[in-house]
């Protein structure tokens, strides 16, 4: 493909690169050059798709929704049924991948930072099922508000340290993972779940997801005929959308969505959406992008009412895909998830992550704009069972 | 001849130097300058002032809080600048320098950083995340204005990476003896000796070591063979758990002075 990212140093542009303090640069230069021998051994490949067929049960459907087409009355509506994956999202895609690496390497300790929990339970299934110790680091707010994730994480045998410094979300628990990582390393693989952190994890994590658009793509061209119109996924880190788009990059005709979260509303400056209305370029754990702080360079919180997009960066791809173009970003609020996250359910007998549901709410608007000649694809990137709690408590407040 | 330099220079063959660390802003802004000057007349050779940061990712809960008190109570990094403008305005001689992360002084620019920095009588700044393969930019803009771009290195370092360091680095080199944050407790001086022994192969630049320095007698034992010895958490400890700013710098004070009385002289050691 005429796609070539990042260079050799882990830069997108402009973005991506290695911010990390000494200790972790060999750390990250040994990671690296495993990673590259095993992205070209055959073995390892094998390895890998073993596992995704026999363990995830990939390939996972592509999904016409036709209730939910009729019920929009736009362009017809497929849905990339991650959240059919072994653990219930696409978490798991990279976890795998991840794991074998750290097997390669000889360590013994998977650590983790989680938001929704679904990396979490991807990286303590992992690690159960090759017998390593596992630790998640997860923000106290995180903890209670998808409880569910928890308990899944410690019958799988991980240790889930609740994180109470700084805001208590997604950031502050890879933070906290990072502080360990760097007293760890020797026996120590630091798993990372989204396109984002130093390089190498945002090519690795992308390589790993990129499976979603290989299968996508086929499957569209079985399905339709045709490539779809357009792409759509949400974007908090971005590993699922890259790991959508990604197949796609060299096919012009087909536009690409990512959607943040706008949590209370773009106005109210309450959301989680650093391309679509951050503050510009900045630094954060390990890698340049799009970021939101404040005028003094301090991050700043971010809300969203889905744990998995509450996070105030973005991966570096993702930063550089929107300057190239290539990639739109859009973002969602909160109510408009729910009501997507409703309308799933209702008319599809599918409960989606909240996160997916900012996905689908854009997609249902683009299908309109598109017509009914059009398809599009939204990538459904995991379950929403973790977050009836969560869509409970916030309908009896409101 | 630079401040650190004549600092290096002068201390050559007699003692190690002490270098205190404290976070700007903490526990108050009024507190900072009165607290560096009480930590170089308790026999500090310089001063390490932390710019606050949200997410001090390289440090251990006590800075981490040390910089979440500093943030609380409004300090910016322009508001440090101010501070360390105003310990010069006092004393010409005492090398201060800045530790913080990339973020902050990104946003405010390299080159109006550095600017800042070298009018208010910044001699050296340390960015823990921004390694020498990132810092072409901060290191020219740095160099303009007379800063020092002092760099880490770690037990993580090969001899390679200790060479390129090396040759980016002025000032010193910030060796951090353990791996882990700041404030973290499995110092290994043994390790340390024998590592610093592969960086000075390498390089004729001091060497300071910092992270797990707690106490005077560990500040003893790196001082017979470290150019410098840093201290950190343990003095932002003592600021943490005094009951107001003005016993704080007492404190503080008190404690440097007690490292200070602790790291031996040399004779026959390395001279």
């Amino acid at each position: 493909m005429s796609y070539e990212q990042p260079d050799e140093r882990g830069h997108f542009g402009p973005y991506g690169g290695q911010f990390v303090a000494e200790t972790l640069m060999g750390p990250l230069a040994e990671l690296a050059e495993a990673y590259a021998t095993a992205r070209t051994d055959p073995v390892f490949q094998q390895e890998l798709a073993a596992d995704f067929r026999d363990y995830v049960g990939r390939p996972s459907p592509l999904y016409l929704a036709r209730r939910l087409t009729e019920d929009v009355g736009g362009a017809r509506i497929y849905l990339k049924r991650e959240d059919l994956n072994h653990t219930g999202a696409h978490k798991v895609n990279n976890t795998i991948g991840q794991a074998l690496l750290a097997k390669r390497m000889g360590k013994t300790r998977l650590i983790a930072e989680t938001g929704a929990g679904q990396h979490g339970v991807a990286t303590a299934t992992v690690a159960a099922r090759l017998g390593l110790e596992c630790v998640i680091y997860m923000g106290a707010e995180d903890v209670a508000r998808q409880a569910p994730n928890v308990r899944r994480m410690h019958l799988l045998g991980a240790r889930v340290v609740s994180v109470t410094l700084g805001s208590r979300t997604l950031k502050d628990a890879m933070n906290e993972a990072l502080r360990d990582w760097a007293t760890t390393v020797d026996d120590t693989f630091y798993v990372i779940g989204t396109v984002s952190g130093p390089h190498p994890y945002p090519e690795m994590v992308r390589d790993f997801q990129t499976v979603i658009g290989r299968e996508a793509r086929a499957q569209i061209l079985a399905q339709e005929g045709r490539l779809p119109q357009a792409l759509v996924a949400c974007v908090g880190g971005g590993s699922n959308a890259i790991g959508l788009f990604y197949a796609f990059l060299d096919d012009p005709g087909v536009a690409l969505y990512g959607v943040e979260a706008a949590g209370s509303g773009l106005a109210t400056g309450r959301h989680a959406a650093p391309l679509t209305a951050g503050t510009g370029r900045g630094v954060l754990h390990g890698a340049r992008s799009y970021l939101m702080f404040d005028e003094d360079g301090q991050i700043r919180e971010t809300h969203s009412i889905s744990a998995g997009l509450d996070y105030p960066g973005v991966g570096p791809e993702h930063a550089w895909l929107k300057d190239s173009g290539r990639a739109q970003y859009v973002a969602v609020d909160d109510s408009a998830a729910l009501a997507a996250f409703h309308r799933l359910t209702r008319l599809e007998g599918i409960l989606p992550a909240l996160e997916s549901s900012h996905a689908l709410a854009y997609a249902e608007d683009l299908a309109r704009r598109l017509g009914r000649d059009a398809a599009l694809i939204v990538n459904l990137s995991g379950r929403g069972d973790k977050d009836v709690e969560t869509v409970a408590a916030h309908e009896a407040r409101s | 001849m630079s401040r650190i330099a004549s600092v290096f220079a002068a201390l050559k063959g007699r003692r190690a130097a002490l270098i205190p660390f404290i976070t700007g802003g903490d526990p108050v802004l009024s507190a900072t300058v009165p607290l560096m000057q009480a930590l170089v007349d308790a026999g500090a050779d310089a001063i390490e002032v932390g710019l606050p940061f949200s997410d001090p990712m390289a440090d251990g809960a006590v800075i981490q809080m040390g910089h979440q008190r500093a943030l609380a109570n409004g300090c910016t990094t322009r508001a440090v600048l101010a501070m360390v403008a105003e310990f010069r305005k006092r004393d010409a001689r005492t090398p201060v320098i800045l530790m913080g992360y990339v973020n902050p002084v990104e946003t405010m620019g390299y080159e109006a950083f550095a600017e800042a920095a070298g009018a208010a009588g910044v001699d050296g700044v340390i960015l823990v995340d921004l390694p020498p393969e990132e810092a072409g930019e901060w290191r020219a803009a740095a160099q303009t204005h007379g800063v020092d771009t002092i760099f880490l290195l770690a037990p993580t370092s090969d001899r390679m990476r200790i060479a390129k360091i090396a040759e980016a680095a002025r000032g010193f080199l910030y060796y951090v003896a353990l791996m882990g944050v700041t404030g973290a407790g499995h110092l290994k001086v043994q390790d340390v000796e024998t590592k610093l022994t592969e960086v000075r192969a390498v390089t004729g630049l001091p060497v300071g070591v910092g992270f797990g320095i707690r106490d005077a007698e560990s500040a003893a034992r790196l001082a017979r063979f470290a150019d410098a010895v840093i201290v950190g958490s343990a003095i932002v400890d003592k600021i943490a758990n005094a009951a107001n700013a003005e016993e704080a710098i007492k404190d503080a004070g008190a404690f440097v002075r007690e490292l200070r009385g602790a790291i031996p002289a040399r004779g026959d050691l390395r001279s």
